[in-house]
């Protein structure tokens, strides 16, 4: 996976950024954990179980919950371990530190010093790339991680949404891939093709990502609900069909950059680009806002809408609900679409934002698969997702400098963002390693594929 | 025997109505067959159409003329479709399909072949059925790792996963000791690492299994791509300079025109694939570990009852899968390339595809996967030729086939009733 | 046990009955106690062990496979191998063992038939063949005749006589008196898990039933004759396949008036659930009518159906009737969520769901936590009851019923049944479906008996069971066997 390399850092003049302007929590990861804590905790205490004793005090329930392998536990302990593990591939990679290794029982310090150094180093540069940097002293050196993590969290949160809709219908979406593909196609064709006013052009664009998403998840929701194929074959398959088609389309005439003879194509028009937050010296754009109206919207559309009684019917119970009157193939079709069409908003971002201009090959990196991953992490509840989308967020931007600082691969980023997923997928293996107490409410769902 | 050859409970309530399958699979072939008969009959040249029976424009070669030859196999089509709709007997189906794909490709051949630039108008048969098998030995063997997992209830969405670890160990144990035989021990442990988290995740942990399948290709790309660059990049003859294993000649077989130089001047990894799918389809049908692999994959309870060890059956056999794709991912890194970072690039879940185009059983994965390695093969001399046939499209068609395969248009495709499914006690 | 004896263990659903015979077959881990066998105790870590110390079982749900041939399915777990390691199957043997066996006890099966093909009578004998070849002295049957019709229960009879005669002993699983009477030779009554008495097959009927639900029970429902007004549901030459497209339903006509009970009598699996499903619009229906106060509504989605006023229990609660996951207010309002005052356009009324929900938590007793609990969390009885309630809580024209009461404990049965004769009283046409003849019996003002798809017999309430009994086997008056050409 390739990532874009971020824009250099611009030293612009500004008071020196020790108090941020944002209320930045201390770190993110710590931010993500301590909001899915509360959500759990209130779910606990609304629980009826909960309901017959005398209920306790908040604070109470917080000492209660915190060793207990409730959902802010198993997310903290899951990065604690997937961090170690990442140490550990670092120092076997390291041929240096390795070879400290071989005298260890003569001379332990330089194996332990060795190690520490360059572990402590690298997280250090994860953490200065993605929150805060102690070092800046300008306000967009202080504020240039925070807008970073935020460019890398947008689209994710988007391709987030879109598999985790489609898991509370009962549906498995591994074609957020393709169908951010199709999105950043038909929002880039629209960005560089339409001559249209700015504004406009801008919303047109966005629109047209959405739409390209929403075709590419209609087929496989119209196949299930027609044929009763698997959606997860067919979104797998239709990943690699859209790969492909966007090779082919990147070197059509009108498309490929005129100058240019590789494969990419031509560059957005600036009145159809996002806006950026924090001027030009920084990348965070727009899109972070549109993906808090975008969760805030599927949040409300879960939970408080006639059409997501039905979807999470459907999603629980397929039999019931036809019992019921609702017809379980139609909403199969519209979840898919709404699952497309989010995946291409995420999907039109990776064009229209400032991540790139043009379409290349790889111009939407991993973001669908990613996507898989932050919708589980974040438990396949919208602000969990966002909350999830913001440290997979912060992991890359932070990635970026441990690359050029440390010179540890970003590879690296996508190892520890798997392996978190790994263990709080499986609570029962963390609760096992660290001996937790089996907490009241603390089940990570995600037993919802069904088999082929 | 073969459990495909069951008919088959619908999915879902499909309305057959006058639309039988053998209906709308005739009217697609007679579309195909106009298509042939007319566009590719038009497009063709008089250019004589060259299938050499060597490597190169040289030799003996079946001839025909251009625009005959399209025209010619665009009527078989035509005619395959028209019988379909004649209502013969149930047991045509498959040959005529058969007969009227086949024409349609040939007739597309005989036209792109005699369009192709002056002095280009041949195709070497040695090349094209060599590349074939050469594009399909991953797929192959991604497959059949496939075939072990599902047919025991478990899904592997992780064949990606697997054949690139295998691919990476392989190539760093290969080049480390400097043997071929240890990187592709090393190759098969590397798959079966993989695996073992599946099964021990999947399993034990009752992880839903894509996703389990998901996260992993996840994690193989990261470790392999984090060591890559950490080790092999920094010292590529030290990690990544694995010894190739050679090509070996089978003694008369490889006298045999067109397939004995095609097939058997290969490597250990061709014949390899090759024993493997004959012992893996004669096990899973014809002994007891067949036996009893089927019925976990197909009623896990109704095994259990008969004193069947589930779950030890569920590992082992996921286990081996890991190893068999771990070969497969040794066939690039111990034959052909160095190691590059995310080198299987989507050939795993091509192989799903063959798996499941391939209606779960070996040789269906094997004549899949074949079929998926010609049409990239012919990619790539479409592409040679200056073709006006983009390759990315003809890179399209396993996936599309397998979606249309499992919508039910070219036969109704049944996965094991318990793939997918965690098996708990009680 | 001793050996040649049939001994059956009686009890109602959820007595423990199957819990206790799996423990037995090794399927369970006994938390407490042991099992003796020939005087010594034995340890059963699974399944095979038990099948080692001579003990066969015929599960309620067969464990068969179905994609695998009849042989197949016998030789698994003790296959008869060649070729040392490689271990390849001796097909032929098996083949003829299985033939051997069948042959000996008159078990009729094809060795090379594939499972999904049989019928379940068939696929019960592969059953019975399949621990027979693995020498039993213990064979356990759960609830061998829940499935099948009378006469298959007749040949399942002979059967076990026959096993009986040849030394084996058995074990059976029932809940039905008229059997155990048949052919036991000794009675073990099984109340919540324990052992509540055990009886001589001479003891009466009465005594048997009391023994089993612990106090005397009351088959008849109490309620007063009823008056029924103009026609509602008019079904007539109804024809519906079921799943595999085998004819399920087969010309059916049936009127069930205003202010009246049918019931449709009949063994499961005589095209009852199908019958059903199509005039709910759940199941495409091949040709007939379905017409409601005279407007057909056959080919209308489900949702219109039911908003014509049709209210509907599916049979099947877990996997029909309730989501689970969804907590008991959410399923009290499943099928009209999006309608005033639970839905108003696209947004819901989640505080309206919610006061509705403690409205009819009250009125239909429903014994809950919380009407935030998950449904899942009740007991099948109290998840029953959230169906009626919602059901029955909007204004009616037709309610249909089917195995209202199947699981479900005896006070709720009661509320149950008491809840449909009030919704007669005020006029709804009612219409029950009941595999359990004694229910159909209690509630119905006229009674249908369905076999192979028709309805073979329309009669009323007071008609001697026997003679229902006669009509369910397909044993019409005029005509005996007369259907079986049909087959």
């Amino acid at each position: 996976m390739t990532n874009p390399n971020p824009e250099p850092d611009s030293s612009a003049a500004g008071p020196a950024g020790t108090g941020s302007p944002d209320k930045a929590p201390a770190s993110e990861e710590q931010a993500t954990e301590t909001a899915i804590g509360n959500t759990e905790r209130a779910e606990a205490a609304t629980t009826p179980s909960a309901a017959q004793e005398p209920r306790p005090t908040l604070g109470r329930l917080f000492l209660e919950n915190l060793w207990a392998a409730n959902t802010f536990t198993v997310t903290l302990l899951s990065l604690v371990l997937a961090m170690i593990v990442g140490a550990v591939l670092m120092i076997v990679s390291d041929p240096d530190v390795l070879a400290t290794y071989a005298y260890i029982t003569a001379r332990p310090s330089d194996a332990i010093n060795g190690s520490w150094t360059l572990v402590s180093e690298a997280y250090a540069n994860l953490f200065k790339g993605s929150v805060f940097d102690p070092g800046a002293t300008t306000l967009n050196a202080a504020l240039s991680p925070i807008s970073e993590t935020l460019t890398y969290t947008a689209p994710l949160v988007f391709t987030g949404l879109s598999v985790a809709l489609a898991f509370r219908g009962g549906l498995f979406n591994i074609g957020a891939q393709g169908q951010a593909t199709m999105g950043v196609i038909l929002a880039a064709l629209a960005g560089f093709l339409l001559p249209l006013p700015p504004g406009l052009h801008l919303l047109v664009a966005v629109l047209a990502g959405a739409l390209g998403g929403a075709v590419w998840g209609f087929i496989p929701g119209i196949l299930k609900a027609r044929t009763g194929a698997h959606e997860v074959i067919n979104t797998i398959m239709l990943n690699y069909i859209s790969v492909y088609f966007l090779t082919w389309l990147i070197v059509q005439n009108g498309v490929q950059d005129p100058n240019r003879t590789d494969a990419i194509s031509r560059s957005v028009d600036a009145s159809a680009q996002l806006p950026r937050l924090f001027g030009d010296g920084l990348r965070a754009h727009v899109g972070i806002i549109l993906a808090v109206l975008a969760t805030w919207a599927v949040a409300w559309l879960l939970n408080r809408s006639t059409l997501g009684f039905e979807l999470r019917a459907v999603g629980a119970n397929p039999d019931a609900a036809r019992t019921a009157g609702m017809s379980v193939t139609r909403t199969y079709v519209l979840i898919m679409v709404f699952a497309g069409a989010l995946a291409g908003l995420g999907g039109s971002q990776m064009v229209l934002g400032t991540t790139a201009a043009a379409l290349t090959p790889l111009v939407i990196a991993q973001i669908g698969f990613d996507g898989i991953l932050v919708a589980l992490l974040g438990r396949v509840k919208p602000w969990g997702v966002a909350l999830a989308a913001l440290l997979f967020g912060a992991l890359q931007a932070g990635g970026n400098r441990m690359q050029s600082y440390s010179g540890i691969s970003l590879e690296l980023v996508t190892v520890l963002q798997a392996l978190i997923v790994i263990f709080i997928a499986a609570p029962a293996l963390v609760k096992a390693i660290f001996q937790l107490r089996a907490a009241r409410a603390a089940r990570l769902q995600t037993s919802l594929a069904k088999g082929w | 025997m073969s459990t495909t050859a069951v008919p088959d409970v619908a999915v879902a309530p499909v309305d057959e109505g006058f639309w039988t399958r053998t209906r709308k699979v005739g009217v697609v072939l007679l579309a195909l067959g106009l298509l042939a008969t007319v566009l590719f009959g038009a497009l063709a040249t008089g250019e004589q159409a060259r299938f050499t029976l060597s490597e190169d424009a040289a030799g003996a070669a079946l001839e025909v003329n251009g625009t005959v030859g399209a025209i010619v196999f665009g009527l078989i089509t035509l005619a395959a479709g028209g019988a379909m709709l004649a209502r013969l007997p149930k047991r045509w189906f498959m040959p005529l399909l058969a007969v009227g794909l086949v024409a349609f490709v040939l007739s597309f051949l005989c036209w792109q072949v005699s369009a192709a630039p002056a002095g280009q108008n041949f195709m070497p048969l040695v090349n094209i059925v060599r590349g074939t098998f050469l594009l399909a030995l991953p797929l192959i063997f991604g497959s059949l790792a496939g075939v072990l997992c599902e047919r025991s209830g478990v899904v592997n969405v992780a064949i990606e996963g697997q054949l690139l670890m295998g691919a990476f160990s392989g190539a760093l144990f290969g080049s480390i000791s400097g043997s071929v035989w240890v990187g592709l021990l090393a190759a098969a442990i590397g798959g079966s690492f993989i695996s073992l988290l599946l099964a021990v995740f999947s399993i034990r942990y009752l992880v839903d299994q894509v996703v389990m399948g998901i996260v992993l290709n996840l994690l193989a790309l990261g470790i392999t791509g984090f060591l890559y660059e950490r080790l092999m990049q920094t010292d590529p003859t030290r990690y990544n300079s694995a010894p190739r294993f050679s090509n070996w000649e089978i003694p008369l077989l490889s006298d045999i025109p067109v397939l004995g130089p095609a097939l058997f001047r290969g490597n250990i990894f061709l014949y390899l694939a090759l024993l493997l799918v004959l012992v893996i389809h004669i096990a899973l049908f014809r002994t007891r570990w067949g036996l009893r692999t089927r019925s976990v994959g197909e009623h896990p309870t109704a095994a259990d009852t008969l004193g069947v060890k589930v779950l030890g059956l569920r590992y082992r056999n996921v286990i081996m899968a890991g190893a068999v794709a771990g070969i497969g991912g040794a066939s690039y890194t111990l034959a052909l390339f160095s190691f590059t970072k995310n080198m299987i690039g989507g050939k795993g879940f091509i192989a799903l595809a063959a798996l499941i185009f391939g209606r779960w059983s070996p040789t269906g994965a094997l004549l899949a996967a074949l079929f998926f390695g010609f049409a990239d093969q012919l990619a790539t001399y479409l592409g040679a030729i200056n073709s006006i046939i983009p390759g990315q499209f003809l890179a399209m068609l396993p996936y599309l086939a397998t979606i249309l395969a499992v919508a039910g248009l070219v036969g109704r495709v049944r996965a094991p009733a318990a793939d997918g499914k965690p098996y708990i006690k009680g | 046990m001793e050996p040649g004896e049939i001994h059956a263990l009686l009890g109602e659903n959820g007595a423990g009955k199957s819990t206790l015979m799996n423990v037995l077959y090794g399927l369970y881990q006994p938390d407490e106690g042991e099992i003796l066998v020939d005087g010594k105790p034995l340890k059963l870590r699974g399944p095979s062990d038990a099948i080692a110390a001579g003990i066969g079982m015929v599960h309620q749900h067969f464990m068969l496979v179905p994609v695998f041939t009849v042989t197949e399915n016998i030789m698994l777990g003790a296959e008869q191998v060649r070729g040392g390691i490689a271990g390849f199957l001796d097909r032929r043997r098996a083949r003829r063992e299985v033939a051997e066996v069948s042959q000996r006890y008159n078990l009729r099966v094809d060795p090379d038939a594939v499972i999904e093909d049989l019928p379940v009578g068939v696929q019960q004998r592969v059953e019975i063949v399949k621990a027979l070849t693995r020498d039993v002295d213990l064979l356990i049957l759960d609830e061998p005749t829940a499935v099948l019709t009378p006469q298959e229960t007749e040949e399942l009879l002979t059967v076990m006589r026959s096993l009986k005669a040849a030394g084996k002993s058995i074990v059976f699983i029932t809940h039905k008196l008229g059997e155990v009477k048949a052919i036991a030779d000794r009675i073990t009554v099984i109340r919540r898990g324990r052992t509540v008495g055990t009886a001589s097959p001479e003891a009466s009927r009465d005594e048997l039933a009391a023994l089993m639900v612990g106090r005397s029970v009351r088959l008849t429902v109490d309620k007063a004759p009823a008056t029924p007004g103009e026609p509602v549901l008019e079904v007539s030459g109804l024809i519906v396949d079921d799943d595999r497209q085998v004819r399920a339903v087969d010309g059916v006509d049936l009127t069930v008036r205003a202010g009246e009970v049918l019931g449709i009598a009949g063994v499961q699996g005589n095209g009852q659930t199908e019958l059903i499903e199509a005039i709910m619009g759940l199941r495409p229906a091949l040709a007939g009518t379905v017409a409601l106060e005279g407007r057909r509504i056959d080919g209308w989605p489900t949702k219109k159906v039911l908003r014509a006023g049709v209210g509907y229990v599916p049979e099947d609660r877990s996997v029909d009737g309730v989501v689970k996951e969804f907590t008991v207010a959410e399923n009290l309002v499943l099928d009209i969520y999006d309608r005033p005052p639970f839905g108003r356009g696209l947004s819901l009324r989640p505080d309206a769901i919610a006061t509705s929900a403690s409205e009819r938590i009250e009125q239909f007793d429903v014994r809950t936590s919380s009407a935030q609990a998950p449904v899942g969390t009740l007991s099948g009885g109290n998840q029953q009851k959230v169906i009626v309630a919602r059901e029955l809580s909007r204004p009616l024209k037709l309610f249909i019923a089917a195995q209202p009461t199947r699981g479900v404990d005896v006070g709720s049965i009661e509320f149950i049944h008491s809840q449909v004769i009030r919704e007669r009283d005020i006029g709804t046409a009612v219409l029950v479906v009941s595999s359990e003849l004694d229910e159909v019996i209690g509630l119905a003002d006229r009674i249908a008996v369905m076999y192979r798809g028709r309805i073979i017999g329309i009669v009323g309430p007071d008609t001697p069971r026997e003679e229902i009994g006669l009509l369910m086997a397909g044993i019409t008056p005029d005509g005996p066997g007369s259907e079986d050409e049909k087959a």
